[in-house]
């Protein structure tokens, strides 16, 4: 059952990652493989396990004090481009370009 | 001398009496980084912030006020670990440059007790990888790779050239920690561990590896790979030391949510002589597939050893043990792709020049800065959590994983104590045999004994148990009970003692120090 070129291109958007060549594709269809033994495990009536803490309540919500912060300067010191306080990113709403438009491996699938 | 002794029992004493200094010891270690740079364990190293530290802990000797046993003891921490000022990398080309603002909590625990942070050291991409072998700085080497012991019993080469390439894997995805550990550079060393990240270098390294249970040691600060599995690991030359490391990072921190709020109370280990009160579990399903022959004789005779010395030595069953490496495949790959959503260029690390849009930075700046595998992970993790896949896999994993914990729920109540398990399959593999399979498969096969603890949250540990045909350690693993900690590391420090492990007889390094150790070596276990 290989993954169609479609749901490989879905990826790509989800992930903002690409498969780059064949390889990537092979390894994403082994590891389906090698995730498909689960189907062997009978877990009916069985609830999926979140956390192994899950017994002792431990996530918690806390106070909404504020108790630290007033770090601006440092938080800004490792990104690379920034207008006084702000993050600068290229414009949004642009989509990645569609499958025929944009240089990808998957296009000659 | 000093630099071979335990950490309680002979340095902190050397320490306080003024014997060595810790600017001494700071020293030692760092020309020591210096003579064994081949090995390529560190990333980074502090020197002068080190020495800094080494000698404000000398002043406080001076006075008589040290903080405590760690005071002025140089360590090494991993390099997923955020520490404030010091570049951390995660050997991705992805944070390369990225100087953290703030320490990972153990850090801080670490540095507020005096303990002199030497530098980062090397691992697999994002702690991704059983072999420390697939980073941007390139592969950890096994110091054993250069022990008296591994070259008696390799096979000459023909040509004096083919003597570099024999090196073998330190192991992954902690091998620069175990490599430091392993040959003196520091005195213990921070690890993570998600599928055994912490305990197959140490196996491989011959030096102890703990993973506590999950939620006892903060995770805040230590660069997230599964955020249901991932612990710090601490690595040490013995047992105590670990029980030293842990007794001063253990406890609840309101900066990690899933700290267990309990008190703990850090402990001496006791000098255990009575087992017969100790009920061993060898559970049947860790005789896996592809287990050395060697491995599973020395398993066998240190099970012996417990029923020898009057435990109760029980066969066990954890029936769900073969699904354990499938279902960590998708729910690692599946918290994967969340956890490294978060690199995008904007606020850190690496950022592409593409400037068309938002998505294409992002998308251009993730080709740039990830490698393979970790951009495998991240899209089969993508795979796994699309809507029309999430119930056949994801939760469906979520559900395997319950089975799993359940398994080692049962036999405990049914008794048993402990568990003993080998770590590793074999030992350390020949770098270019290592790199002949793929970095999934090499993880599934190498993570098969150690996964399951992650899955179950349990305390685990390795304890190097002896040395190998080809004269390479070889450990085995004791998993514990949820937060028993104590009893684990007093049954590993009384298997310890019974094993002697050899101390390593590094080549390339003039060992002023083992002789210390000699009269440990008579009473070998193999």
């Amino acid at each position: 059952q290989k993954v169609s070129v479609e749901v490989l291109e879905h990826l790509e958007h989800l992930a903002l990652v690409d498969f780059r060549d064949a390889e990537g594709v092979e390894r994403l269809q082994k590891a389906i493989q090698f995730a498909d033994q689960l189907h062997e495990v009978n877990t009916d009536g069985v609830e999926p396990m979140d956390s192994v803490l899950e017994d002792r309540w431990c996530l918690y919500l806390r106070e909404d004090d504020v108790t630290e912060g007033n770090c601006t300067r440092e938080l800004l010191e490792n990104a690379r481009e920034k207008v006084e306080e702000y993050f600068v990113a290229p414009p949004g709403n642009i989509p990645l370009p569609k499958l025929e438009e944009r240089e990808t491996f998957l296009q000659g699938s | 001398a000093a630099l071979n002794g335990g950490l309680r029992s002979q340095v902190s004493a050397a320490l306080k009496e003024g014997r060595v200094a810790p600017t001494e010891l700071c020293q030692r270690c760092l020309a020591l980084i210096r003579s064994t740079k081949f090995l390529n364990a560190y990333i980074t190293v502090a020197e002068e912030t080190a020495l800094k530290q080494a000698e404000e802990s000398e002043e406080r000797y001076k006075r008589g006020q040290p903080l405590g046993i760690l005071d002025g003891i140089p360590i090494a921490v991993k390099d997923n670990f955020n520490t404030a000022g010091i570049e951390t990398t995660c050997a991705s080309n992805m944070l390369k440059g990225y100087i953290s603002p703030y320490n990972a909590t153990v850090v801080q625990k670490l540095l507020d007790q005096g303990a002199v942070l030497l530098g980062k050291t090397n691992l697999d991409e994002f702690a991704m990888g059983s072999g420390s072998t697939d980073g941007v700085f390139g592969p950890v080497r096994n110091p054993w790779s250069y022990s008296k012991q591994y070259k008696e019993k390799s096979v000459p080469k023909s040509h004096p050239e083919d003597k570099e390439s024999n090196w073998v894997i330190t192991g992954g995805s902690s091998g620069g920690s175990a490599a430091a550990v392993s040959s003196f550079t520091c005195f213990a060393a921070l690890g993570s561990d998600t599928g055994g990240s912490t305990r197959n270098p140490a196996a491989h390294c011959g030096v102890v590896g703990l993973k506590p249970t999950y939620g006892l040691i903060s995770r805040h600060g230590l660069i997230p790979l599964v955020n249901s599995m991932d612990v710090p690991g601490i690595l040490t030359r013995c047992v105590d030391d670990a029980a030293v490391l842990l007794g001063s990072l253990a406890g609840h921190d309101p900066k990690d949510s899933t700290t267990i709020q309990d008190d703990f109370k850090p402990f001496e280990l006791p000098n255990l002589t009575d087992v017969s009160k100790l009920s061993v579990g060898i559970p049947k399903e860790y005789h896996a597939p592809g287990l050395s022959s060697e491995i599973l004789a020395l398993w066998s005779k240190a099970a012996d050893l417990f029923k020898n010395a009057g435990a109760k030595v029980v066969e066990v069953s954890l029936p769900h043990t073969p699904y354990s490496i499938v279902c960590y495949h998708v729910l690692c790959t599946a918290e994967v792709a969340s956890n490294m959503a978060r690199f995008d260029g904007l606020e850190y690390g690496h950022r592409s020049d593409m400037k068309d849009s938002t998505e294409s930075m992002y998308a251009a700046t993730r080709r740039e800065g990830f490698n393979d595998v970790v951009r495998g992970r991240i899209l089969s993790g993508n795979y796994f959590l699309l809507k029309q896949n999430y119930e056949k896999y994801f939760v469906k994993a979520q559900k395997v994983r319950r089975l799993i914990a359940n398994d080692f729920v049962k036999v405990f109540r049914s008794g048993v104590d402990i568990l003993l398990t080998p770590t590793t399959l074999s030992d350390a593999a020949p770098y270019t045999e290592f790199i002949q399979e793929d970095n999934r498969t090499r993880s599934a096969q190498d993570d098969i004994l150690t996964q399951a603890a992650n899955m179950a949250g349990l305390p685990a540990i390795n304890v190097p148990t002896a040395l190998s045909e080809r004269g390479l350690p070889v450990g085995l693993q004791f998993i514990g009970r949820s937060f028993q900690e104590k009893q684990l590391l007093t049954v590993a420090k009384w298997f310890e003692k019974q094993v002697q492990f050899p101390v390593i007889q590094l080549e390339e390094v003039k060992r002023h120090d083992s002789d210390v150790f000699q009269h440990q070596k008579s009473a070998s276990f193999s």
